[in-house]
């Protein structure tokens, strides 16, 4: 018969190697996709990778769509680590977007390094007051987190089509629903002369490494584990629960405000109601992938955008469509769960108890 | 004032409320049967979007309208025993395998949607669910104008509010799937299987979750749109909790939601010039997030909901 044992610490090897392997057999799947849509497999393959290495500008528009992963894969990670169910990173990054057109696009006329870091901050603000009111209705009511964040998304967006048709409305917009530019030395310097890739990536780097540092070794990251790990034994061992939920949730709104904030100031420059193709939802991706690990969602970023940009680039080439990528990125999810299983259980074939002779 | 009290006694207000509950009912059954086995469904929104494109595409492949409804209901299943696989005997997490299965079944749909259909602008129309003319009901003053314009769906969701009633509360079945979402060592002990239990309800629940985004698609509308799904599904988690796991709530909250979204659109031509409009596309989820907040702490929560169980582990 089957018996399923726990492993006691799943080791090294299976925690780094299953993720790897998840991501593999998850581009493999796609060749049925790919059949499916009458497609030469090889050669699409071929177009997907050359999608992404086949020249610095391709690579560059990886790392330009990794960086808003990257901030919502934290945003999940951290979250996800306290079990707290943060499915709002997207409404979240349209609260950082709004407040950085709001205060970035002529109100505050001053130089860059005032304003850079000005409009940084009230973007993490407005994404922490996006994750900190539902964590409030749950320790004062009990509401469900889950549900609460995943409404707040769509209530988000609407606003966000309200205050682009109202106040904050291009008036030169030539009637688009966008709003002003960002004066120029409120943007983000780009990393690459004529490319897209902007100093947003840096940020999310040195975030990545700060949140690994915070997590593994700060006693906020130790109080932070534990309420994910045992909420009864935290609170028996003083840790004030809620408390601590809410600064889970002021981080993990504040790092999903930012992919906002790195959006506008970073990439667009203005903000239009479609900044974000669901960065939000695939941040919970990176971070399932990453382990919840912050150092591996700058690894889980990169492979994520790699699929999106490759995939891109070859449904532009062939004809395929491009929901091919989602349907990737969507499959690497389950793998990664299925493979998880493996990491933390092992199956072992038992020989039923031999019956005793009489 | 006096413009919402006529509102409220038209007859067209209350046929527009209960077409709008339909998709819900079927969610709100479906989240409710999967919860009280003790499994939390979010592959709810991505089942709907499912259940709405393969419903209308089996339709306009020629399968006709009865057949549509059942190649939804067959779509729900599937995505339903990959969520039921995940979370039960592999006992992974249910938010993540949920939200896993919702990004799966909308890409998925996305992009066969896409593959059979690759260079449409406006999306071909079927012809979808006719209102049924009922002999006695129809000439019924005030009923039966609001009964006599729904659809045959309509009808199947009212019917599945009694189905998933009588299943839960009049036989051994339904107090096994209740006794599994509450404490399922009680079950295993009386030899029951655990597993099967919970897959089935799973399962269940899931192809009726499917038959709501069918509604959308073949009687509603009658046709596919991306984003057309819109958060009803995520509602329908909203509304269970607010029903507190029981489907005759669950049908009054549908219907109350319903009830509210038909109010607003009628008060947004009242009042339209002074309002935004965007004030009233807020309303369903904000509503739906003040009736989490009023239910929350009274709500009677399955006890081993998101626990997962394992054979011979206590």
């Amino acid at each position: 018969m089957i018996r399923i044992e726990a492993r006691n610490s799943p080791p090294m090897l299976l925690k780094v190697g299953v993720p790897i392997f998840a991501a593999f057999v998850s581009l493999l799947l796609a060749a049925i996709p790919l059949a499916f849509a009458g497609a030469n497999i090889g050669t699409a393959f071929v177009e997907m990778v050359r999608g992404v290495f086949g020249s610095v500008f391709a690579f560059s528009e990886m790392l330009t769509r990794a960086t808003p992963l990257i901030f919502t894969g934290l945003a999940a990670a951290v979250a996800f680590r306290a079990r707290l169910w943060n499915i709002g990173a997207e409404g979240q990054l349209y609260l950082g977007a709004m407040a950085a057109v709001a205060v970035g696009t002529g109100v505050l006329d001053v130089s860059g390094i005032i304003l850079i870091p000005v409009i940084i901050i009230i973007g993490c603000f407005a994404g922490a007051f996006g994750m900190a009111v539902p964590v409030i209705l749950k320790t004062r009511f009990g509401a469900d987190e889950v549900v609460t964040t995943l409404l707040l998304n769509f209530i988000v967006l609407i606003l966000v089509q309200m205050m682009l048709e109202g106040p904050l409305k291009d008036p030169m917009g030539l009637g688009w629903p966008q709003s002003s530019p960002i004066l120029d030395q409120g943007m983000l310097p780009v990393l690459l002369d004529r490319m897209r890739v902007h100093s947003g990536l840096i940020i999310g780097l040195i975030l990545a490494l700060v949140l690994q540092l915070l997590i593994t070794r700060s006693v906020w990251g130790f109080k932070l584990r534990a309420v994910g790990e045992n909420i009864a034994a935290s609170r028996h061992a003083g840790i004030r629960i809620n408390r601590s939920l809410l600064s889970v949730a002021v981080c993990s709104g504040g790092l999903a405000g930012l992919a906002g904030v790195s959006e506008v100031i970073g990439l667009k420059g203005y903000l239009t109601a479609d900044i974000s193709p669901g960065f939000g939802y695939t941040g919970i991706v990176v971070a399932m992938l990453a382990g919840l690990s912050p150092v591996g969602v700058v690894v889980a970023a990169l492979f994520i955008a790699s699929v999106f940009v490759g995939a891109d680039s070859m449904s532009r080439a062939m004809g395929v469509s491009s929901y091919l990528a989602d349907l990737v990125v969507s499959m690497s999810l389950l793998c990664v769960l299925i493979g998880g299983f493996f990491a933390h259980y092992r199956v072992a074939w038992v020989s039923a108890p031999a019956k005793v002779k009489k | 004032m006096m413009d919402i009290f006529n509102i409220l006694i038209s007859e067209s207000f209350w046929a527009a409320s209960l077409r709008i509950s339909t998709p819900l009912i079927f969610g709100v059954l479906g989240a409710l049967l999967c919860e009280k086995s003790g499994v939390l469904n979010l592959g709810i929104e991505g089942i709907f979007v499912a259940g709405a494109m393969s419903g209308w595409l089996a339709v306009w492949l020629g399968a006709g309208l009865l057949g549509g409804v059942m190649v939804a209901a067959l779509t729900g299943a599937l995505f339903g025993l990959i969520h039921a696989i995940l979370t039960i005997p592999l006992g992974l997490s249910q938010h993540v395998s949920g939200l896993g299965v919702t990004l799966f079944a909308t890409s998925i749909s996305y992009f066969i949607y896409r593959t059979a259909l690759p260079n449409v602008t406006s999306p071909p129309r079927i012809e979808p669910f006719r209102p049924i003319d009922l002999p006695i009901i129809s000439d019924l003053p005030f009923f039966g104008p609001v009964f006599g314009q729904q659809t045959a769906m309509t009808w199947l969701a009212l019917l599945m509010v009694l189905v998933v009633w009588y299943v839960l509360y009049r036989t051994p079945l339904g107090t096994a799937i209740q006794a599994v979402g509450d404490n399922p060592n009680s079950v295993d002990a009386q030899g029951l299987s655990v597993y099967a239990l919970r897959v089935g309800a799973v399962v269940a629940g899931s192809s009726l979750m499917a038959l709501g985004g069918a509604f959308l698609t073949m009687s509603a509308f009658d046709a596919f749109f991306f984003g057309m799904v819109n958060g009803r599904g995520w509602i329908c988690i909203a509304l269970v909790i607010f029903a507190s796991w029981r489907p005759g709530k669950a049908l009054l909250g549908a219907l109350l939601f319903g009830a509210f979204d038909a109010l607003q659109v009628r008060l947004q031509t009242e009042v339209g010039s002074f309002v935004p409009g965007q004030v009233f596309l807020m309303a369903p989820y904000l509503l739906s997030i003040v009736a989490l907040i009023v239910a929350a702490r009274r709500a009677d929560y399955p006890r081993a909901l998101l626990v997962p169980w394992f054979k011979g582990e206590r």
